[in-house]
């Protein structure tokens, strides 16, 4: 083995590294979530988590926004966590002859108008096994979310978007960009707020963080809005009243469409009958839309993404989990459900499982991440011109100057 | 190139205009400067120059605006984005996009500017600017000074015939401000950009302006040559005092010309001693108040401070100087207790401020943030200091306000503190963090947008302080100031402390700590105008 830091170093080394197109990670992430969304077997979810855990570490870059993917772990965390805390103390699980009590919470009689709700009582097993299992399935499609934030830039992928929507999404990036600002002045304005001393707890310090983070907030949004507009933004083309109508109405009719058609695909109790063709529907009218409106439309864009073979492979290979779930052949449905009563061991459904890793061929498939070549920190001073693109020695990362203590 | 014929501007509730019947005009390829007090309309005459004042602030504005043949009453900003490019004083709040390159593009998109033409302007930028190593790096990863230089590629890709600069170098330690300004310059020069600036500091950019517009504080505004307009200007850079002085004419304006005049001067003052470098002399000394051990700060695998150790005597005022980054904020944080430190020892009258509860901390060692206006939340004046008063327990009620009486007098008490001026709301935190009586002051960059004579008055508040027999730490990337203010200067260079000394053993040797002045008179060791206007009263 050579001694390159990627795994796949014999593959990656022949092969020009590019960021690949936003929109491929995008339906890679989709289709593995959609998977997810049908099945409760922890074997398949955690097979689901690995392969997102591989080929996040192996194709995603060093920008701030791929460092993301471990919040959305802990996140998922946090969901089994509540999703067990509450089914515990809400539970009312049924003790049977077969069933394993735990623990037993005292019970709390409630008022009889509050009948359908139980506080406490006995914790089973079965019970909170199942809500394991159910917070687990939410949990990773959240980290199917937080994969393809890692892996593709979501700015990125709305500069994708047709010349429409450019407003639309030119929206969606600044408040993309205002959450991180947001947080990072929270941090500021109680760190200062300490100064002050007086209350740092209940209403009154909310108020005295409140105030100083909105104005905040409020007075960069306006110099991100003026920088905007005097950098050009907003200078569209002239459409007619009636066309900018049209437009609205065949993307409003789409949009149904489009949400109707999600609905019948992903729920398992409506028909598919019912949802293929609604998305196919609302995904014609929505192009049409798109198409009328794009036409007002005067402006370029810079170094597009190109879109090739490996965008295909990353596509298909997320798609196959998701095609191969909700076809349902090849494997009994109850195989993707979870079995609590009576308690067994779950089975692994070969199949599915298949599926599901077929999306890990992402991981060699993609093309290898762009790494910018860091210069080492050497304060703000020096700029030679000179490209230090591929320089292999500098490929450790390093962390951005910290300025004031967090 | 720009033109203003009889511009007036209101802004909406305003009783007096803000400019006043303006008449200029800026020529092709010029690089003109526009001086005068905080507060009194430079940055409405910017934003007139590019169409933001009254497009995107209201108010109403009378008279014509023509920038590059194309009037500002027709044209929204957004049109006027190929010929004018406008860059502000924070970069990081006017960026769009995540990456060097897509920013350099952003407008270029929105011009609808074909991809290959794109392509290239985007490498010649690259550069142009002395950028093209950073252009895949992530925004927000950069430098001040790189982030600037970004921010004028960013509209320079539209090739602009004229640039608009709000403060681009306020923020910066003096190198990275020789660097924008050596940026700016070479558009200037090779180029023909006509540009349009606006700077506090304008010992930093004074001898690169082919002209200077001073707006004075009744709305006016007039256009001259840089030498003849600063003679008697309301603010001047110290080498332009050192003119007035001396009763050169046409005052000088860059540290080489004064040197090849000032030879008469230093002859005159040469033999006598250098004057103490205030009238009131210190009486530093006793032992530390604040004492620091091996202070270490770090952030994941940052080391931000490496191992500091300091003290501090009642009565002396230190400067903390340093680049960007260096370590210096961290060190104030740390020192005051609130900020994070792995290990090291501080103790202040013997007890460690972080161990103390918050308020007990606070009346040991009081800090003035970078951004004052974040410790400021209620609605007037009059309630803050109140909350101040309260917050000090044990104060007489009206010690705060009467702090911001001897600080800044004549702050009304309704006043909304957003609507203050930068100088004035640091004088209101400021009094709100001392009413507590604390014998240790940190202020983080306590000049960032103050202009000559608010930082006078901020010398005078410090002098003040020391004289009560506190101890006073500033750091700061400003040699005036720490020329005028400071005792002893402390130098951190990569979480360090690569040099601790009296100012002047300091700061005369170091090329780029040197205020104008040392650098004028070296090898004499005077550091302030003052000094010289004391030495030359003694010739008489």
């Amino acid at each position: 083995m050579t001694t390159h830091p990627h795994r796949w170093s014999v593959l990656d080394h022949r092969r020009v590294p590019r960021p690949a197109h936003p929109i491929a990670w995008w339906i890679w992430a989709i289709g593995l979530a959609t998977a997810v969304s049908r099945t409760t077997n922890p074997l398949l979810l955690v097979l689901v988590l690995a392969v997102l855990g591989v080929v996040v570490a192996n194709r995603r870059s060093e920008a701030p926004w791929a460092r993301g993917f471990k919040y959305y772990l802990a996140l998922a965390f946090v969901v089994v966590f509540l999703r067990v805390l509450l089914r515990s103390v809400f539970g009312g699980d049924v003790v049977g002859t077969t069933t394993h009590v735990v623990f037993t919470l005292p019970h709390i009689p409630l008022p009889s108008w509050l009948a359908g709700i139980q506080l406490g009582g006995p914790v089973t097993l079965e019970g909170t096994l199942s809500a394991v299992y159910d917070g687990l399935r939410l949990g990773t499609m959240l980290c199917c979310l937080g994969a393809a934030n890692a892996l593709a830039n979501p700015k990125r992928a709305l500069r994708v978007l047709p010349g429409a929507l450019y407003e639309l999404g030119m929206a969606v990036v600044v408040a993309l960009s205002v959450a991180p600002q947001l947080v990072e002045s929270v941090q500021r304005v109680r760190r200062a707020r300490k100064l002050r001393g007086g209350p740092t707890g209940g209403r009154h310090a909310l108020r005295t963080i409140a105030i100083p983070v909105l104005e905040d907030a409020l007075e960069r949004s306006l110099r991100l809005a003026a920088a905007m507009d005097s950098r050009g933004y907003g200078r569209t083309g002239a459409a007619t009243r009636r066309a900018r109508q049209a437009t609205g109405v065949l993307m409003l009719a789409g949009m149904a469409g489009l949400c109707a058609g999600a609905y019948g695909l992903l729920d398992s109790s409506a028909s598919v009958a019912f949802g293929l063709p609604a998305l196919l529907a609302g995904a014609v009218l929505c192009c049409l839309g798109l198409a009328l409106g794009s036409r007002r439309v005067r402006r370029s864009r810079y170094r597009p993404d190109p879109w090739r073979l490996p965008e295909w492979v990353v596509t298909l290979s997320g798609v196959v989990p998701a095609a191969v779930v909700l076809a349902g052949a090849g494997f009994s449905a109850v195989s993707l459900g979870s079995s609590t009563e009576p308690l067994t061991w779950p089975a692994l459904p070969a199949v599915p499982a298949l599926a599901i890793l077929v999306a890990a061929t992402a991981a060699v498939a993609a093309p290898p991440p762009l790494r910018p070549a860091r210069r080492r920190p050497t304060g703000p001073t020096g700029s030679t011109g000179s490209s230090e693109r591929g320089a292999a020695s500098e490929l450790v990362p390093v962390p951005p100057p910290i300025e004031v203590p967090a | 190139m720009i033109s203003f014929e009889q511009v007036t501007v209101t802004y909406a509730g305003a009783e007096a205009p803000v400019l006043r019947n303006v008449n200029l005009q800026v020529a092709e390829g010029e690089l003109a400067l526009v001086v005068g007090r905080t507060g009194v309309g430079k940055s409405t005459l910017l934003g007139a120059a590019c169409g933001l004042v009254p497009h995107f602030t209201g108010g109403t504005l009378a008279g014509r605006v023509l920038v590059g043949g194309r009037e500002t009453r027709t044209h929204k900003p957004r049109e006027l984005a190929d010929v004018v490019g406008v860059v502000g004083q924070d970069p990081l709040s006017g960026f769009v996009t995540d990456t060097v390159e897509e920013e350099l593009a952003y407008v270029m998109e929105q011009l609808a500017i074909a991809p290959d033409v794109m392509r290239k302007r985007v490498e010649e930028t690259l550069d142009l600017l002395g950028i093209a190593e950073l252009r895949d790096r992530p925004l927000v990863d950069l430098s001040g000074g790189q982030q600037q230089r970004v921010a004028i590629g960013s509209v320079l890709t539209a090739h602009p015939r004229i640039l608009v600069l709000d403060e681009p170098t306020s923020a910066l330690d003096p190198t990275a401000a020789e660097e924008v300004l050596a940026a700016i310059t070479r558009l200037v020069h090779d180029l023909g950009v006509t540009v349009l600036l606006a700077e506090h500091r304008l010992e930093r950019v004074v001898q690169y302006a082919d002209r200077v517009i001073e707006v004075r504080a009744d709305g006016g505004a007039e256009i001259g040559e840089p030498a003849t307009m600063l003679a008697s200007a309301k603010v001047a850079p110290p080498v332009v005092e050192l003119g007035r002085l001396a009763g050169w004419k046409p005052v000088a304006l860059s540290v080489r010309d004064a040197r090849r005049l000032v030879g008469p001067l230093r002859q005159d003052i040469a033999g006598r001693p250098v004057p103490a470098p205030r009238r009131a002399a210190r009486v530093a000394g006793g032992d530390p108040v604040l004492r620091a051990r091996n202070v270490v700060v770090r952030y994941g695998a940052v080391v931000a401070v490496r191992g500091v150790s300091l003290d501090l005597r009642p009565g002396e005022v230190t400067a903390l100087m340093g680049r960007n980054g260096s370590g210096k904020s961290s060190l104030l944080w740390a020192l005051q207790g609130s900020g994070p430190r792995q290990s090291g020892v501080v103790e202040v009258d013997g007890a460690d401020p972080r161990a103390l509860s918050a308020v007990k901390a606070h009346r040991l060692v009081a800090l003035v943030p970078q951004t004052p206006a974040d410790l400021l939340y209620l609605d007037t004046v009059a309630q803050e200091l109140e909350q101040a008063d309260r917050e000090a327990a044990g104060a007489p009620s009206g010690a705060a306000r009467a702090l911001l009486d001897r600080l800044a007098p004549g702050i009304p008490d309704e006043v909304h503190p957003r609507d203050l001026s930068e100088g004035q709301r640091l004088s209101l935190v400021l009094a709100a963090q001392l009413a507590r009586a604390p014998d240790v002051v940190l202020l983080d960059e306590p000049t960032r947008g103050l202009d000559y004579s608010a930082k006078r008055s901020l010398v005078a508040v410090v002098d003040l302080l020391a004289a009560e027999g506190r101890a006073v730490v500033a750091a700061t990337h400003d040699v005036e100031f720490v020329a005028a203010a400071a005792d002893r200067v402390v130098v951190m260079a990569a979480g360090e402390l690569v040099a601790d000394g009296p100012t002047a053993d300091v700061v005369v040797a170091s090329p780029a700590f040197a205020p104008q002045v040392a650098k004028i008179l070296a090898p004499l060791e005077y550091l302030t105008i003052d000094q010289v206007r004391r030495a030359v009263e003694g010739l008489e």
